[in-house]
């Protein structure tokens, strides 16, 4: 008898329980990240993944990026700029506090932005802070930096989650226990599973919705599709393109297609034989058949490109026709340049989809005209060692994901080895002009040079895919940055 | 006897140094650089170098190894240059899951081989026996993880019983957290249950043709009462020696299970250090391991030489 | 595990007449054989190429053209399961070739020769053997990069110990015989005895003990392709068709069941023409079993 009341009253707690979560919004989300952060430092380390858990969330800079690129004050209300462009004047937001309940000031930020830049820092983004000469606190509330040049992206640069601004009590130990400004704080970490935020009780800026937030690691595409399914997350805000298919016509799901500054391409050793032979580079431009790889590696997901800068950009011009899948003449060119009989070579693919999948197609179609590939697979590591610093590779396909990048091929020693001093002279050109029309020239032609050599083989832009419950809003389409902001997230209902 | 035991006590502890110098050799080859992986594309050489100082990567390889297998001595294995935490806080947190997700694996194994080959034993050569062993036979022919896909599929996906995967953690409550191990376990203890049900079944074969069986048999007594007063337990012995081998197996020999449900384990502990070049991880956890694996097959010896008198006379 | 049996001494036709009698062997001896002869029928015909990526084709579920459905690249199931076996089946059978080209020797030396050389040889062994195989594996691929190669070497390594233990326990067993008395009496010397009547003796053993490992081998494979560290594209195995199919499972079971169900059937096959080896060859087992 007694037991039974027992478990009436269980009963009728669940069902009131029920009952209340139907009326009230929902106020918990968990979100798939596909890799753990080494650690929760953003101004300590590279990894995107840091600043997927932290960035607008548990950080706050001086000024912040926004779902569509655009800088947005933060930490700072407003700012002037001196008429010769070195001097910025920060007004600070006043009573925001640290989630230990320190109190944030002007101090704050020189001690960040001075400990970033500083001789011994390991911030993995030192050259953001490059322009800057000193820092001074004015008052509390105001903060004075003096650049040694004047620099056209310095409030975009001090946006970024390296940026971001510490308090000197938690700096060292925020590695393991995050403290910033933001409006979610820390709670745990179940290392190697998921990471916890709730929200903070004083928060200075618009209050959130969420209550609280667990980041869970989910490194493969095989368990993020079933954990969807299963609800047991509910958000991937970077799905795997290659698993749309398995979500695509579920009604309680919303894929969402955003934009990345990703060109993915297949990275070519131009030093290398027979590679350092422009019809050999020009052939394997003509063999490539974007579509399929795009179909076959993308979901059909994201647009061809023809040179290395994304059809979002103002500056973008269409050079995909250059080339277009023609396995003839990617053949002929091959026997001008003395190799009919095709040759061999490597392909070193790192992790992700895109590269593995991609990496298989294009093994494929280069084996239609001769070439015989040998796919290498690598984890990250050893493509940072092997590829990207030893240059000891034939070919790779990579994502290069960082806005506005075309200058690398005029880096020295950058992994393509490329050289080129007709494109150098325009990448040079191009820092000293501030004129738009000529500056807009000038990237065109950049674009089309790369083009004409047929440096690497230029794939397509990579999309942003999200994949989130139907009923939650706010979270963002693009990626400019890698980010998971949920100042704005809610559930509908 | 003694003099049995101290043998292979030093072997076993002669093993385990040849073993870390083996895995320590090894882990210094793995191609690439740690200190590159944590700082990313945009690093300069010189800041490389100063995480490579800090990290202890530049001390001779000897002074290295020595202050490694020193630490591990005194349980200090050294920090993660990935998580930045002590490497024993790294193992204690992962065990948590991968200990008792071995644990039920086990028992589930136990719990069905056991009655299986009981029943087949009882019921040898007739139809009962046929089938349940075919079964057995069907139980190690199945890789475990393609079993663990089709059982997501259906339990996770399909009839949404239990969780896809993850790992709530133990401060979710007993009922979550066993909840999610559930899966991952019944994938596991299948093909463990398959093969101990073969070794129940032949052991208790053997007992059964043995003398005192028939004499109980002669005095008697009824099939089953000698069935399980005697011959099993007499059988027992064997099937604890395997039930010791698969424990040390299925706690490393869950790599791939942890990786379908991606729990957060021992093994993908592992797996992910590897990729990350984690070097201190890989060792550390490579190193228990093995070390596990040596006290199971050292316990072994010991029970033997406990029950086997000609052993105890042996020295 | 390893097996004990005893050496027959009976007629071949004996054995063949037990053989026809014995189930589990029959069983097994035609799944083996039927999936060597699709292994072998896929160097000349296959319904379709299968490094032509049809993308077009891509992930269609079976149907009359395609009677195990498309992957995600448009290729044909049943003819990447085909060319899959013999993938699956030479890494395996090489693996199981270097435990016994390495472990055998190895046991029958150490059995041979028995005092220090035994006693270091079965502690090295001991080492091989307190690592977990798979981490290891995992390891080895690791450094040396994956790959079919690769795969082998790290299956193939822990072959090794099996067979010597396996080889050691045998000629154990056999150096007591009188026959062996009257050779060494004869002057043989112990090389000698081992190859001429040690090996023959326990070639049933190995023979039994290889079937087991080339199953082992055959999940080993899998178990390394399905993380990706197995064979590589373009050649498909079995293992690295799970690998692909694992991202697919609810747009497209089709490419988990059949590979699974290929190593299933292979697996199962093996392990009972190993145990009807041994039942056939070995009278006490027939009892035990």
């Amino acid at each position: 008898m007694k037991l039974w009341k027992t478990i009436l009253a269980a009963a009728v707690l669940t069902l009131a329980a029920a009952g209340t979560s139907a009326f009230a919004a929902r106020t918990d989300l968990v979100i798939g990240i596909p890799l753990e952060p080494p650690h929760l430092d953003p101004t300590a380390g590279a990894a995107a993944a840091i600043r997927e858990v932290t960035y607008a969330n548990v950080f706050e800079g001086l000024t912040r990026i926004g779902p569509n690129s655009e800088v947005l004050p933060d930490l700072a209300e407003s700012w002037t700029v001196s008429d010769d462009g070195k001097v910025y004047t920060f007004k600070l937001h006043t009573g925001v506090k640290f989630h230990d309940g320190a109190d944030f000031s002007a101090d704050d930020v020189k001690f960040s932005l001075d400990r970033a830049r500083a001789e011994n820092s390991l911030n993995a983004q030192k050259q953001l802070f490059a322009a800057i000469d000193k820092v001074e606190v004015v008052d509390p509330a105001t903060v004075k930096i003096t650049l040694t040049h004047p620099q056209g992206g310095f409030l975009y640069n001090m946006g970024w989650g390296d940026a971001v601004i510490v308090s000197p009590k938690s700096a060292d130990t925020n590695k393991e226990k995050p403290v910033g400004t933001g409006p979610f704080k820390f709670d745990s970490w179940a290392k190697g599973s998921s990471i916890t935020l709730v929200k903070s009780d004083h928060y200075w800026g618009a209050p959130v919705f969420l209550e609280k937030v667990e980041f869970r690691i989910v490194p493969d595409a095989a368990a993020a599709v079933p954990a969807l399914l299963s609800g047991d997350i509910q958000a991937f805000p970077f799905f795997d393109p290659d698993s749309v298919a398995q979500v695509k016509d579920d009604p309680r799901f919303k894929v969402v297609v955003g934009a990345t500054e990703g060109e993915t391409i297949l990275s070519i050793n131009n030093k290398q034989p027979p590679f350092d032979k422009l019809q050999v580079r020009q052939a394997i431009s003509y063999a490539l058949d974007r579509k399929a790889i795009i179909d076959g590696a993308s979901a059909g997901l994201g647009l061809p490109i023809g040179s290395h800068m994304s059809p979002t950009n103002k500056y973008y011009v269409d050079l995909t026709g250059r080339y277009p899948h023609d396995v003839a003449k990617a053949k002929e060119l091959l026997k001008e340049a003395g190799l009919e009989n095709g040759f061999k070579a490597t392909l070193k693919l790192p992790p992700p989809s895109y590269a593995r999948l991609g990496g298989e197609i294009i093994a494929s179609e280069l084996r239609d005209v001769g070439i015989n590939l040998e796919i290498i697979p690598v984890e990250w590591a050893q493509w940072l060692d092997q590829v990207f610093t030893k240059k000891d590779y034939d070919l790779t396909i990579v994502s290069h994901t960082e806005p506005n990048d075309i200058d690398i091929y005029s880096r020295k020693d950058y992994y393509f080895n490329y050289d080129n001093p007709t494109f150098n002279k325009v990448i040079a050109d191009l820092d000293v002009t501030t004129d738009e029309a000529k500056r807009k020239e000038l990237y065109a032609e950049a674009q089309k040079i790369l083009a004409d050599d047929a440096v690497v083989g230029f794939l397509y832009e990579l999309p942003k895919v999200g994949v989130w419950d139907a009923k939650l809003q706010g979270l963002w389409e693009n990626a400019p940055i890698p980010a998971n902001d949920l100042t704005k997230v809610k559930w509908s209902e | 006897m003694i003099a049995y035991l101290l043998k292979r006590l030093a072997i076993a502890l002669a093993t385990l140094i040849l073993a870390s110098i083996v895995v320590f050799a090894v882990l210094e080859i793995l191609p690439g650089d740690p200190a590159r992986l944590m700082l990313g594309m945009n690093a300069s050489a010189d800041q490389i170098e100063l995480l490579r100082d800090q990290m202890g990567l530049n001390a001779p390889l000897i002074w290295r190894y020595l202050h490694w297998a020193g630490g591990l001595l005194s349980l200090d294995f050294g920090r993660s240059y990935t998580y930045s935490v002590p490497v024993i806080d790294l193992v204690r947190e992962r065990l948590a899951v991968s200990l008792p997700l071995a644990l039920i694996a086990l028992a589930l194994s136990t719990v069905i081989a056991i009655p299986v080959g009981l029943f087949s034993a009882s019921r040898r050569g007739r139809a009962g026996d046929t089938i349940s062993m075919g079964a057995a036979q069907l139980g190690v022919a199945v890789p475990n993880f393609w079993f663990a896909l089709m059982l997501i599929y259906v339990f996770a996906v399909w009839l949404r019983l239990v969780p896809a995967g993850g790992f709530p953690g133990w401060s979710a409550g007993i009922w979550p957290a066993l909840k999610s191990l559930l899966l991952p376990a019944v994938a596991l203890a299948l093909p463990q249950a398959a093969i101990l049900a073969r070794v129940t079944r032949s052991a208790l074969i053997e007992v059964l043709n043995e003398d005192y069986i028939r004499t109980a048999r002669a005095k008697g007594l009824p099939y089953r009462t000698v069935l399980w007063r005697h011959a099993l337990r007499n059988a027992m012995i064997p099937v604890l020696t395997i039930l010791g081998l698969q424990f040390a197996f299925l706690l490393a020999g869950t790599i791939i299970i942890e990786n379908v449900f991606y729990l957060p384990g021992l093994g993908r502990l592992v797996f992910q250090a590897i990729t990350q070049r984690d070097l201190i991880v890989v060792e550390s956890v490579v190193m228990l391991l093995v070390a596990a694996v040596i006290a199971v097959n050292l316990l072994v010896d010991f029970s033997y030489a406990a029950v086997d008198p000609r052993l105890r006379s042996r020295s | 595990m390893t097996l004990h049996i005893d050496i027959p001494e009976e007629t071949l036709g004996g054995i063949l007449a037990k053989a026809f009698r014995n189930t589990a062997f029959l069983t097994g001896f035609v799944i083996s054989v039927l999936i060597l002869l699709m292994a072998a029928t896929s160097y000349v015909w296959t319904p379709y190429d299968v490094t032509k990526l049809v993308i077009a084709d891509k992930t269609q579920g079976p149907s009359l053209a395609h009677w195990f459905g498309t992957d995600h690249f448009g290729r044909d199931i049943l003819s990447m399961v085909m060319v899959g076996a013999r993938n699956s089946i030479a890494v395996a059978l090489v693996a199981v070739g270097i435990g016994m080209g390495v472990g055998v020797p190895l046991g029958a030396f150490a059995a041979a020769r028995g005092g220090l050389v035994d006693e270091a040889l079965m502690r090295i062994n001991d080492l091989v053997f307190a690592f977990p195989a798979l981490l290891s594996a995992i390891m080895i691929t690791a450094i040396f990069g994956p790959g079919a190669v690769n795969a082998i070497i790290a299956i193939g390594i822990f072959n090794i110990p099996v067979f010597a233990r396996v080889a050691r326990a045998g000629a154990l067993a056999i150096w007591p015989r009188e026959f062996i008395l009257a050779a060494r009496a004869a002057g043989k010397s112990s090389t000698q005895i081992t190859i001429e009547h040690v090996l023959p003796n326990i070639a049933t053993l190995l023979l039994v003990q290889g079937t087991i490992q080339f199953a082992l081998g055959i999940l080993a494979e899998a178990g390394l392709s399905y993380l990706g560290l197995g064979a590589q594209p373009p050649m498909p195995s079995w293992g690295r068709m799970l690998f692909d199919a694992q991202t697919r499972m609810v747009a497209a079971p089709w490419m988990a069941i059949f590979p699974g169900m290929a190593i299933v059937v292979t697996v199962l096959g093996l392990n009972l023409l190993g145990d009807g080896i041994a039942d056939i060859l070995d009278p006490k087992s027939r009892r035990q079993r």
